[in-house]
């Protein structure tokens, strides 16, 4: 091995500690990137792949009833390469020692096998396409139920109990992500998906010879707007709630919402982390050159060139690059895989495709690489420009002249010590600013990860104790009288009982227009309240209709625009209905009417979909056992449930990314400051151990070290707070979607977990430091010639 | 041995503009350098010997004034042609020696043997300095003298044509230094290597074979010593 190489290790051994401080920052930004494309490149190719394989269908339908007449003009539809017609229906089950009533999603089951959404039989037969009472099971249900093949449960189907038996379970493509009506997460233990023979279902479901959900694939290159506008006209007269395409889909869009949220922590968070790897090495790798200017000024007189010496320190830099990459490229695959692993159990695909792209290797690798070099350029070049007479002789000391701070200083008596920690500060400004800005960054990644919690902590307070604060929710599969609520508040244990209606809708104002739901209600209701994000409680004015702010804007209306309402299903018709007021809400595209206005449009006695009711809990049993026997109920929703599963669920999630983050935050704070604190020691040890000679203790030198890290450490913090505030904002802003929006809520408590996470790994490191100072040599030091 | 000339300067100077006053370190000097001459230049601080010495080896432009290296004109040269020179013809000893603390003695040697053209072994050029047995020590492991050893070892290995010595026993107590100037007339005389050393110990002078006085810029005196001395023969 050449000389030079020789020293190269050997300065890289010695400088280990420093170097792997900056190779860790750099390794999280690699292993991030690697993740975050990692997993969203699994969970797309996966997705594709299960879409590809089972015919996952491209248009998604529902309607009252059609005859199967109608999918031969269907069919014929330019465009369409295949269209399937099912019955489908919500049902309550009665499962032999479950207290609770469990709703299911009954779909038919071809009787020439399907062609579209196909399912993928995990455990024991398909039925027998004549069986009447034979089902298979959405698999992680079964699982979640103890449902085996061979085992049997009762089911109201369209008010009649069946018993069925459980022939197998699979998996199908349209029902990766479950999830039952009126619940915000998926729970595998109270809603599940129940194929059944088309023939049986129909005939339970009086819809022989007709069917109520259509599903469509397109050929390829074929647009989705045309086909679903030829199907809305086609089926409007059949009670159709308007066709929708794949990012309408419930399963499909959460999973698009998942792959959104990984690509958007794949653009931000490794840029922090290759900037701090930049500002770290550019700090240490001018430190280097600048201990050793007399070696460099030796190797040009030996007659090694300007590139060599470049090179040589690029090369320096470089070494720590590869080492952060290749922590990066460990750390990265084994956590990508294990969450994509995580992610493809939870998502229940039936396989995963796992194979990060050497593409994806590729680029973090150069990235950092390039982030370790861009930081050592400038001192590599200034090496390389150091002409050898002047880097033979000691740099000039640096200028510590007399400015109006110092005067200023001189004004206020500060200690010798504290003057030098100023001094220090104020000598060389940008480097003390990019090292705030470093530890800033820390807090701020701290800041906008832990603001979640605190977020949802007041959509779960909005959503659960101030608007929904029934109990329970009834939904039937079809609208029913008003004295269905009577019906309900007799129901054992029902405390209170009221009704809603709810429509489903084509909001149009000018060329913009948007599928929503559109509740009628009750002026005054007491259990389901609209709340504002502002804590308001809020009733649908008469006369028109009520929208949310998300909602109105994404139509561009504002109060008094006149908008169009085409409603769907039971209630056809289009009717103008002028906005009559706004309301900021958290979840939802929601729409409100007047119950008198509605009933008055319709020309309707009353009509409800909805029984909402508070119950004694002391009747569970008896309650749940009444549900089990309820015609025509489609489903109900068990608030305090969802809320428990809702808090749970995020607890669980948000206690792995605390922790990650607070590693990430450590991470960069310990190699911003354990890497100053060096530095500050190697420039100073000469002035310190001066200090010592001249009778400070060691308490009063460390201080000087100490003091000036953790003085730019606690002028990072609000800097940090601000950046985190910001970031939060933004990630408030990217999350919001369709289905919901983030409030930006950042609790007291929150900024100063971050700041002491943040200030006690500065400290932590600065400590360290000050430990070799103990330990330093006086007299060697003094003898050293710099 | 007059016509066998290794260097020549016309009217050299150097010129420190700090932007107040304008330090002449070299105020036109003219001299001539012998090959397998023992020069020793003798003058206060600051009267140039540094400089010039820097300006012969590449280290340094001249601000007036040519220089040539017997054919090649120095003053010519831009950075790329004065590193090929240092490497191809010039050795350099310094007084701190200045030996990269992370290179054992070997592998400071090797730092030159990787890059000349026709170099010896590490080994040869550590035994020719009497430090065969200590090769693989650290520099810190190693006392001044010792190092400095090695840093004059460094130099030669490449065997130069001519090697620069700037105060090489200005850090060391005499004895030592007395083991180091044994060491560089040796050099001269087994190798036949130019040999330029700047002392503040005008004792030094009686070993050489031309002295050559500064100040101020300017060459004061030149003598020629008729008769030499050996090193052991020299105190200071």
């Amino acid at each position: 091995m050449k000389a030079l190489d020789l020293k190269l290790m050997r300065d890289f051994r010695r400088l280990w500690s420093q170097f792997l401080a900056i190779a860790l920052v750099l390794g999280a930004g690699v292993a991030v990137l690697l993740m975050s494309f990692g997993m969203s490149d699994a969970l797309e190719e996966t997705r594709t792949t299960y879409y590809e394989r089972n015919r996952f269908a491209d248009i998604f339908v529902d309607l009252k009833r059609a005859p199967n007449a109608m999918l031969e003009i269907i069919r014929d539809i330019d465009g369409i390469a295949s269209a399937e017609a099912r019955v489908t229906t919500y049902a309550t089950l009665d499962i032999p020692a479950k207290v609770d009533a469990t709703v299911a999603f009954v779909a038919s089951l071809p009787d020439d096998g399907a062609d579209l959404n196909q399912l993928i039989l995990r455990l024991g037969n398909w039925p027998d396409a004549t069986a009447t009472d034979a089902v298979v099971l959405n698999a992680p249900f079964g699982e979640a139920n103890d449902l085996w093949p061979g085992d049997t449960f009762t089911a109201n189907i369209n008010g009649t109990k069946r018993t069925l038996t459980v022939t197998g379970w699979a998996l199908s493509p349209e029902f990766i992500y479950t999830i039952g009506p009126g619940s915000l997460i998926p729970d595998d233990e109270d809603f599940g998906v129940i194929w059944m023979p088309e023939d049986a279902l129909a005939a339970a479901l009086d819809r022989t010879g007709a069917f109520n959900n259509l599903t469509v694939k397109l050929r390829p290159g074929y647009r989705v707007d045309p086909v679903i506008d030829e199907l809305d006209r086609l089926l409007e007269p059949y009670g159709a709630l308007g066709a929708i395409d794949r990012t309408e889909q419930v399963s499909n869009s959460f999973i698009d919402a998942e792959i959104t949220q990984l690509e958007t922590l794949a653009y931000t968070l490794p840029p922090i982390f290759l900037g701090i790897t930049i500002f770290l090495v550019n700090m240490v790798m001018g430190r280097i050159v600048a201990l050793e200017r007399a070696e460099i000024g030796l190797l040009k007189a030996l007659g090694y060139s300007d590139g060599a010496i470049l090179m040589h320190y690029l090369l320096l830099a470089g070494l720590v690059g590869v080492v952060g990459v290749t922590i990066g490229y460990v750390a990265g695959s084994w956590l990508s895989y294990q969450l994509a692993q995580l992610y493809a159990d939870f998502l229940k695909f039936p396989y995963l495709i796992y194979s990060v792209s050497w593409n994806t290797y590729v680029v973090a690798g150069v990235l950092g690489l390039l982030a370790a070099g861009t930081g050592a350029a400038r001192s590599a070049w200034t090496a390389a420009r150091l002409a050898p007479a002047t880097a033979m002789s000691p740099p000039a000391p640096p200028n510590f002249g007399t400015s109006w701070v110092d005067r200023a200083l001189h004004a206020i008596r500060i200690s010798q010590p504290t003057m030098m920690i100023l001094r220090s500060i104020i000598r060389w400004p940008v480097r003390a600013s990019l090292s705030v800005l470093g530890m800033a960054l820390a807090v701020g990644i701290l800041v906008s990860s832990n603001f979640f919690p605190d977020a949802l902590d007041l959509i779960i307070d909005t959503a659960f104790y101030q608007s929904n604060r029934q109990h329970a929710v009834l939904f039937f599969n079809d609208e029913m009288a008003e004295d269905a609520v009577t019906e309900a508040s007799r129901l054992p244990g029902v405390l209170q009982a009221e009704g809603q209606q709810v429509m489903t809708a084509v909001l149009r104002f000018e060329h913009r227009s948007k599928r929503a739901t559109v509740e009628a209600r009750r002026p005054g209701m007491n259990l389901s309240r609209i709340v504002s994000a502002q804590g308001q409680i809020v009733d649908a004015p008469p006369g028109g209709i009520m929208l949310s702010e998300r909602l109105a804007s994404q139509l561009g209306a504002t109060v008094g625009d006149v908008i169009e309402a085409k409603f769907l299903g039971v209630h056809q018709g289009t009717y103008n209905l002028p906005v009559t007021q706004l309301v900021t809400q958290f979840f939802g595209l929601g729409a409100y009417m007047d119950q008198a206005t509605a009933n008055r449009l319709f020309q309707q006695d009353p009509r409800v979909a909805i029984v909402n009711v508070t119950l004694d809990p002391d009747f569970n049993v008896a309650f749940q056992n009444s549900l089990k026997d309820l015609p025509r109920l489609a489903g109900r929703a068990m608030l305090a449930e969802n809320r428990a599963g809702f808090e749970e669920t995020i607890s669980r999630n948000i206690l792995i990314t605390t922790t990650i983050y607070a590693i990430l935050g450590t991470l960069i704070t310990v190699g911003v400051a354990y890497n100053g604190a060096r530095i500050q020691l190697s420039e100073r040890a000469r002035e310190l151990a001066s200090l010592r000679i001249l009778g400070f203790t060691r308490g009063e030198v460390g201080f000087v070290l100490v003091g000036e890290i953790m003085l730019l450490a606690v002028l990072a913090q609000p800097l940090g707070w601000w950046i985190g505030w910001g970031v939060a904002k933004l990630l408030t802003e990217s999350y919001t979607s369709d289905l919901y929006s983030m409030p930006l809520v950042v609790n007291a408590a929150t900024f100063a977990s971050a700041s002491l996470i943040v200030l006690s790994a500065a400290f932590v490191s600065v400590l360290i430091v000050r430990r070799k100072l103990d330990r330093i040599n006086l007299v060697s030091v003094m003898k050293t010639r710099e | 041995m007059k016509a066998d000339r290794v260097f020549r300067t016309a009217g050299l100077t150097k010129v420190y503009d700090t932007g107040e006053v304008k330090v002449y370190a070299l105020d036109g000097v003219d001299l001539d350098l012998y090959a397998g001459e023992l020069t020793v230049l003798l003058g206060p601080s600051g009267s140039g010997k540094s400089t010039l010495l820097n300006i012969l080896g590449g280290l340094d432009h001249a601000t007036e004034g040519r220089v040539w290296f017997r054919d090649l004109e120095l003053t010519n040269l831009r950075d790329r042609g004065l590193t090929q020179y240092r490497r191809d013809h010039v050795g350099f000893v310094f007084q701190f020696y200045n030996l990269v603390p992370s290179l054992s003695a070997r592998e400071n040697v090797q730092l030159v043997t990787d890059v000349a053209r026709n170099p010896m072994r590490p080994e040869e050029a550590l035994d020719r300095v009497g430090l065969a047995h200590r090769m693989d020590h650290f520099p810190a492991q190693l006392s001044g003298g010792e190092q400095q050893r090695v840093a004059i070892a460094r130099a030669v290995a490449k065997r130069p044509e001519i090697l620069l010595c700037d105060e090489p026993t200005g850090a060391l107590d005499s004895k030592t230094g007395i083991q180091v100037l044994e060491v560089l007339k040796q050099v001269n005389e087994e190798l036949g290597t130019s040999t330029v050393v700047i002392t503040h110990a005008a004792e030094i002078r009686k070993m050489a074979h031309r002295v050559i006085w500064f100040q101020d810029g300017k060459i004061a005196n030149i003598d020629i010593n008729e008769t030499r001395l050996e090193p052991a023969e020299i105190a200071w």
